[in-house]
């Protein structure tokens, strides 16, 4: 049974259009990530689901509760926002108190889970300072903490990590994940960075322009993405989007490059049969281009370098193929050997490549 | 010698602290133009200082020595009797009770009145800042509007409505006029302070607890310090100066201090006794005086704090 789903949302911002017939369900125990750019209306479906907005069309169910017209306080829910949201002039102690002023429970209850939530996340020596006396990451654990006392079964996060600086997003993810491990409950989180989507969710439902564009487990997410959007959004360096024409001859499909570069995608699988002639996008991750190929390979050519790049244990290269660049993944110590201009062959290994129908730009 | 500094020499870098440049300062030299200033500045002081001067050393004096005619000497004897006779047994009209009277009356219009226009105001600007209400915008308007209406246009359909409801001539009449009309501008004083509440404030607020009073008693009032503090002064000081509707709404009974001083200082039967109006006068002056000396500072505070940090 689906711990939270969306039906048929719609909403509207005055005559704007922001979210339009969207379904969207998962599973009791799921980690969601909302993932799109700026604007792409999650944050706008996380409100919604927090009672915060308004819907204008559309149901929204958490567990068998038609939650659409309840209160935020009713819902069920706890929300940790981007600017932590913390109350000013409350110590951490009474801002975890504060979250539980709609529960009317005893009093003892309510200290034995702020004591919980604070040995949990490591706040307990913080307990009696203000907002203002704490680090950034501090205050991001309060705002989890203050999340964690109600004991709901569904946790919302809106881009939690975005305000601390790199070292302590990496930090804070592995919490968040280790949180959810141990609790086992329900996460929706909002986020535009794909590497936290990629690290904590179980679910990804990479959103844009209002619609959900692709719904799957990170894997799917990045192995086989449902469309032009999801193949360009997702990965860093970006998949290598190039036009080509297929050949069928003789049981051998192919894609063919302009510049007359054979790609052989015979054992792609096809969701139908594929057209001789068909207009394609060929994508093609950065790193399953190899320098030096061993065996067999789906198209080898040679191509000038122009530039590499390192990010310390990884390094891309960039060579110029068919007046535009391409972005491969190499071993460190060969982008060290690569002179802008010296000319590689490169092989791109079988199996490997995504072809999207030029026309619609879906996964074919 | 450290591995540090070793290394330093190693790659002979210099990452020793320079010495911060320096750069001496020229002495001013007195210009024509501070001079102009100084001397601008000095008779604006006087212009204030001398009256000061002459009616505080004037309340001082008996009458004997005033009508001996040297205004800026200092009293030959000290003396607190027309303080005393001032605040006590001065007469306005034709009571001689003093100006305790009108003090006490002042302090009871004053309190009212406070309480009920804050009070209101708050929570006004207070759901008209964070909560979705209906026509807000159109009611803002409203509210401005009222903020521009003068006084006088109003007061003659005032003294009606008060009269309708019995309060007219008490100090309860005058307390809630003062109350009514400082309602539109302490609203949107309060309205524009509470805008600048981070919204996912409200948010989590309304998820945590989702009720209209308690955030307003746990969250927002806490955050109000500064500007109660600057809503307080105004309050007080317009209220304690008001000499209009004092004189309008109060009738006989319910005079503020103000009323009472003009009354003590302009009906007197035989000789102006000038001690005795210098010391009403000062007694009037005083209240709002402490009020500044005691939150000055925090006044200042009040006006200079924008955004609110979480």
């Amino acid at each position: 049974m689906p711990r939270v789903s969306f039906e048929h949302i719609t909403k509207n911002y005055g005559a704007m259009k922001v979210l339009d017939d969207l379904n969207l369900a998962i599973d009791d125990g799921d980690f969601l990530v909302l993932l799109g750019p700026s604007g792409c209306g999650k944050t706008t479906l996380l409100n919604l689901l927090a009672g915060l907005l308004d819907i204008t069309d559309g149901r929204i169910m958490i567990g068998e509760r038609d939650v659409t017209d309840l209160d935020p306080k009713d819902r069920g829910l706890a929300m940790v926002f981007q600017s932590y949201a913390l109350y000013p002039t409350k110590t951490v102690h009474g801002n975890l108190k504060f979250g539980l002023s709609a529960s009317k429970l005893p009093r003892e209850e309510i200290e034995k889970r702020i004591a919980w939530a604070a040995r949990l996340l490591q706040i307990e020596p913080l307990l009696h300072r203000k907002p203002g006396q704490l680090s950034g990451g501090q205050r991001q654990r309060v705002a989890i903490g203050r999340a964690l006392v109600k004991n709901v079964a569904v946790f919302l996060f809106d881009e939690p990590l975005s305000n601390l600086d790199a070292k302590l997003r990496t930090e804070m993810r592995l919490e968040i994940k280790k949180l959810h491990d141990q609790l086992k409950s329900t996460i929706v989180y909002v986020t535009h960075d794909q590497i936290e989507a990629m690290t904590m969710a179980t679910k990804i439902a990479v959103m844009n322009g209002g619609v959900i564009q692709q719904f799957g487990t990170p894997d799917e997410i990045y192995e086989r993405p449902a469309n032009l959007f999801v193949a360009g959004f997702i990965g860093s360096p970006a998949m290598n989007l190039r036009q080509a024409r297929l050949s069928v001859a003789a049981g051998k499909v192919e894609a063919v490059f302009a510049s007359g570069v054979r790609l052989d995608v015979s054992d792609y699988p096809f969701a139908a049969s594929p057209q001789d002639g068909a207009a394609v996008i060929a994508g093609l991750r950065p790193e399953h281009f190899v320098l030096a190929a061993s065996g067999p390979v789906a198209a080898s050519f040679t191509v000038p370098v122009q530039y590499a790049e390192r990010t310390g244990p990884d390094a891309s290269a960039y060579f110029m193929f068919e007046d535009d660049l391409l972005a491969l993944r190499v071993e460190p110590d060969s982008a060290a050997r690569l002179t802008p201009g010296q000319s590689v062959t490169v092989s791109f290994s079988k199996g490997k490549a995504n072809l999207f129908d030029a026309r619609t730009g879906q996964r074919m | 010698m450290n591995d540090l500094s070793n290394a330093q020499k190693a790659v002979g870098a210099d990452i020793a602290v320079r010495s911060a440049p320096y750069f001496p300062r020229r002495k001013k030299a007195i210009t024509g133009r501070s001079i102009a200033i100084i001397a601008f500045l000095s008779v604006c002081a006087l212009f204030f200082c001398v009256p000061l001067y002459v009616v505080v050393v004037t309340s001082f004096k008996t009458m004997d020595q005033i009508r001996e005619g040297a205004m800026f000497a200092l009293p030959n004897v000290w003396t607190l009797e027309a303080w005393d006779h001032a605040w006590n047994s001065a007469c306005s009209g034709t009571r001689c009770e003093g100006l305790k009277v009108g003090f006490w009356n002042s302090v009871f219009i004053l309190v009212p009145s406070l309480i009920l226009s804050i009070g209101l105001s708050i929570v006004t600007g207070y759901a008209l800042a964070l909560w979705n209400v209906k026509w807000a915008g159109p009611f803002l308007f409203v509210l401005f509007i009222c903020a521009f209406v003068p006084f006088q246009i109003i007061m003659f359909p005032l003294i009606s409505m008060t009269a309708t409801l019995k309060v007219y001539g008490s100090i309860w009449g005058v307390a809630i006029i003062h109350a009514v009309l400082a309602m539109p501008v302490l609203t949107l004083i309060f309205r524009n302070y509470y805008k600048d509440i981070p919204q996912e404030i409200m948010s989590a607020a309304v998820m945590d607890s989702g009720s209209f009073w308690k955030i307003f008693v746990e969250i927002i009032l806490p955050m109000s310090g500064n500007i109660l503090i600057v809503v307080l002064i105004l309050q007080i000081t317009s209220i304690w100066n008001d000499y209009l509707i004092g004189v309008t709404f109060g009738g006989m009974g319910a005079q503020p201090m103000t009323v009472n001083l003009a009354n003590l200082i302009t009906i007197s039967t035989g000789t102006v006794r000038y001690n005795d109006n210098m010391a009403a006068a000062l007694l009037t002056a005083i209240p709002p005086l402490v009020i500044y000396f005691l939150v000055g500072k925090l006044f200042v505070q009040g006006i200079t704090a924008g955004a609110i940090k979480g």
